[in-house]
């Protein structure tokens, strides 16, 4: 009999009960709430008259709607009436049912899937969900987890299970070592330029190769973060020293023999040798260069060395019209150079690319360099309160604020602009998020995903340029 | 929820491809609290010209003349005619609970995103999958006819079209029971209450970690 793959081992371990129809409830060890996508849950919950199945494995945070600025106000500083009413809505809804929730006051409040790893609450082996797509970060930690529906939410509460059916595996394989510069986000983004935004739907991928087993956690969470950019729901990476020496000293991490008992079986959570995978496929490492995307879907992207493509060299007619309405939207020529694309803003943040290394990669390219004249503004929006204070205790606060860039309080801020962090229409934005859709970051705005360093180097010249002539 | 078992009505094709679920209901509408009253705000950047705000009053908006959902002969559409990778990116179930809104009951594609596929069945809301070669022909036939209607039988699961050609697609047997009885999963789980209880306990003694509440 062939080996397990990682996916086929989570799956039996959390594996409450198969179905004859070919249904299963899978058993959650953690659920993440924020306000958004759980109104409509505890209100389910309460109208059927049920209570969480099991309080303790939910935590829950405000970083949608929260502000990056004025936070010394709390809940006073949130402006807008409607977004106000969102926040007290979960603050009320976890003291009601005595869920653990770190308000917009407490120094752990941050982006969900920044936290969650930060406690410790997202722990090697366990099954996470969360109202929100980008709960496939989490499997960096060899873990099962990807993002649900306000229904499953619901479910989750009051039955601690989901109901699932089993997926496909995949093998995305990056061979060899990285260049200088290049990050897991240029991977991330490569990958999905590869194999498409659809690429991965109905597919657990696991990443693996060299050039992820040498990238940091932070480096996996970005990875696996944008999964649900190639269609997949569940992104992650088998458990190795780098999992279990972040793990080691966080609140919710295991202590003394706990600990012992949990490393020996997180030291199983990986492929075996002799597994087999419905899809596997293959990049080189070392050719990826930094990723800049040019249009309205995560897969319109190319290295920064590239040019727009030109439609007419589209065969395929439904790609064309879809190159040409992207072309059109974001303001851009066929054939045009990438470095020739002038920015107006620039966002460094969101579940993607907000934490510390995220941060130390970018002060170090703004480092004894001001932002660029014609820029509008340039913002750097720390995943929580916690890498905030650790990122001033380095110091990048002042590097960051020395080169003119501003230095916001946490939240998932203009990734998706529910909060007052936006952009104005036909405006062009370098930003470390994840999604480029049409009007994603503002109404109009226009989008180019890019690393924490590539959005530092842009927002220092003003345009798109190689990072990696910057770190010469 | 809302029972499906057959559904009959005037068909709005939405020829693009990768429908993300930004562009079905936009964030600033998800600051609403509530399930319902999403449907005027449905397709939003594409249906009006200037920029929707939550709470307004969307009868005196600019309509954009050239988005579909705004010509006459749709206008009271009920089945969704779209192309590849409908609903990806964000999970928000506001997508399915704006068309749901707005009036939609059915959306036929060649492909769905896994979690907006998903998130239809809890709303009473049928995503069919059909061959592209099939969709690329009802596309041609509702732009052809006005009126074109189709009629939807998930008992049999077949897409039958005003000619009587007849179309059959795959559902998941508990997805398809759920729908057809207007269940609410969270009373079938239930049901094995007993199961999920022998489960966790047996957890709590091997893999004591993943019931610590923290230090």
């Amino acid at each position: 009999m062939a080996g397990k793959t990682l996916y086929d081992k989570l799956w039996d371990d959390h594996l409450v009960k198969q179905r004859d129809d070919g249904s299963a409830l899978i058993y959650i060890d953690r659920q993440l709430l924020h306000e958004v996508t759980s109104p409509q849950a505890f209100e389910g919950l309460r109208l059927a008259g049920r209570k969480p199945w099991r309080v303790d494995a939910n935590i829950a945070t405000p970083d949608h709607n929260v502000p990056t600025t004025d936070r010394d106000k709390g809940i006073d500083g949130i402006v807008d009436p409607v977004s106000r009413t969102q926040v007290e809505t979960l603050d009320k809804n976890c003291d009601e049912f005595g869920i653990l929730e770190f308000k917009i006051k407490d120094q752990r409040q941050g982006i969900v899937h920044v936290i969650g790893p930060e406690q410790g609450a997202t722990l090697p082996g366990m099954s996470i969900v969360c109202g929100d797509s980008h709960t496939s970060t989490h499997g960096a930690f060899g873990c099962l987890a990807h993002g649900i529906g306000t229904s499953e939410v619901e479910h989750v509460l009051a039955t601690q299970c989901l109901v699932q059916k089993k997926m496909k595996n995949m093998l995305v394989r990056v061979n060899g070592t990285l260049g200088t510069g290049v990050t897991g986000k240029d991977v991330v983004l490569a990958i999905i330029g590869k194999i498409g935004t659809a690429g991965g739907t109905g597919y657990a991928i696991e990443f693996g190769g060299e050039a992820i087993r040498g990238l940091s956690m932070e480096g996996r969470m970005t990875i696996c973060n944008m999964s649900i950019e190639a269609g997949a729901r569940v992104g992650m990476v088998g458990v190795d020293d780098t999992t279990i020496e972040y793990v080691k000293g966080r609140p919710f991490s295991p202590e003394g023999e706990t600990w012992d008992k949990a490393v020996e079986y997180w030291r199983t959570l990986h492929t075996d040798d002799d597994a087999v995978f419905d899809k596997v496929v293959e990049l080189d490492g070392a050719a990826i260069q930094p990723q800049v995307s040019w249009g309205t879907s995560p897969e319109m992207v190319v290295g920064v060395d590239s040019a727009v493509p030109d439609p007419e060299k589209e065969a395929d007619p439904i790609k064309r019209e879809g190159i040409v309405r992207a072309l059109k939207y974001m303001g851009l020529q066929p054939n045009q150079k990438i470095t020739d694309i002038k920015l107006d803003r620039v966002f460094i943040g969101s579940c993607t690319n907000s934490r510390i290394e995220d941060l130390r990669e970018a002060a170090a390219v703004v480092k004894g360099r001001k932002v660029a004249a014609g820029l509008k503004q340039a913002m750097v929006v720390p995943g929580s309160g916690l890498v905030k204070a650790q990122a001033e205790r380095e110091g990048l606060d002042k590097v960051f604020i020395e080169a003119g860039l501003e230095w916001r309080d946490p939240g998932c801020s203009m990734c998706l602009a529910m909060n007052a962090d936006k952009l104005g229409q036909g405006e062009h934005c370098a930003s470390t998020s994840n999604r480029n859709f049409e009007g994603r970051q503002g109404f109009g705005g226009r989008t180019h995903l890019v690393s924490p360093a590539m959005a530092a180097a842009a927002a220092v010249t003003g345009h798109f340029i190689d990072v990696r002539e910057l770190l010469n | 929820m809302r029972a499906f078992t057959q559904h009959q009505g005037i068909v709005a094709p939405m020829d693009r491809s990768n429908v993300d679920t930004d562009m079905i209901i936009p964030k600033q509408f998800l600051k609403s609290i509530k399930r319902t009253g999403f449907g005027p705000n449905l397709f939003d950047e594409l249906r009006y010209l200037d920029e929707g705000k939550p709470d307004q009053d969307c009868s005196n908006r600019p309509l954009n003349p050239d988005f579909v959902l705004n010509q006459q002969r749709y206008k009271s559409a009920s089945v969704l005619l779209a192309r590849t990778n409908f609903g990806c990116g964000s999970s928000r179930e506001h997508a399915p609970w704006a068309l749901d809104d707005y009036g939609f009951r059915v959306i036929i594609a060649p492909s769905f995103a896994d979690i907006f596929y998903n998130n239809c069945f809890k709303n009473g809301l049928l995503p069919i999958v059909l061959e592209e070669e099939v969709v690329d022909k009802l596309f041609r036939e509702t732009e052809e006819t006005e009126g074109y209607q189709l009629t939807v039988d998930l008992e049999t699961k077949t897409v039958i079209t005003p000619s009587g050609e007849s179309f059959s697609f795959e559902v998941d047997d508990f997805r398809r029971h759920c729908l057809l009885n207007g269940l609410d999963d969270i009373g079938v789980t239930l049901e094995d209450a007993e199961t999920i209880r022998a489960y966790e306990s047996s957890r709590r003694k091997t893999a004591p970690w993943l019931f610590n509440a923290g230090n």
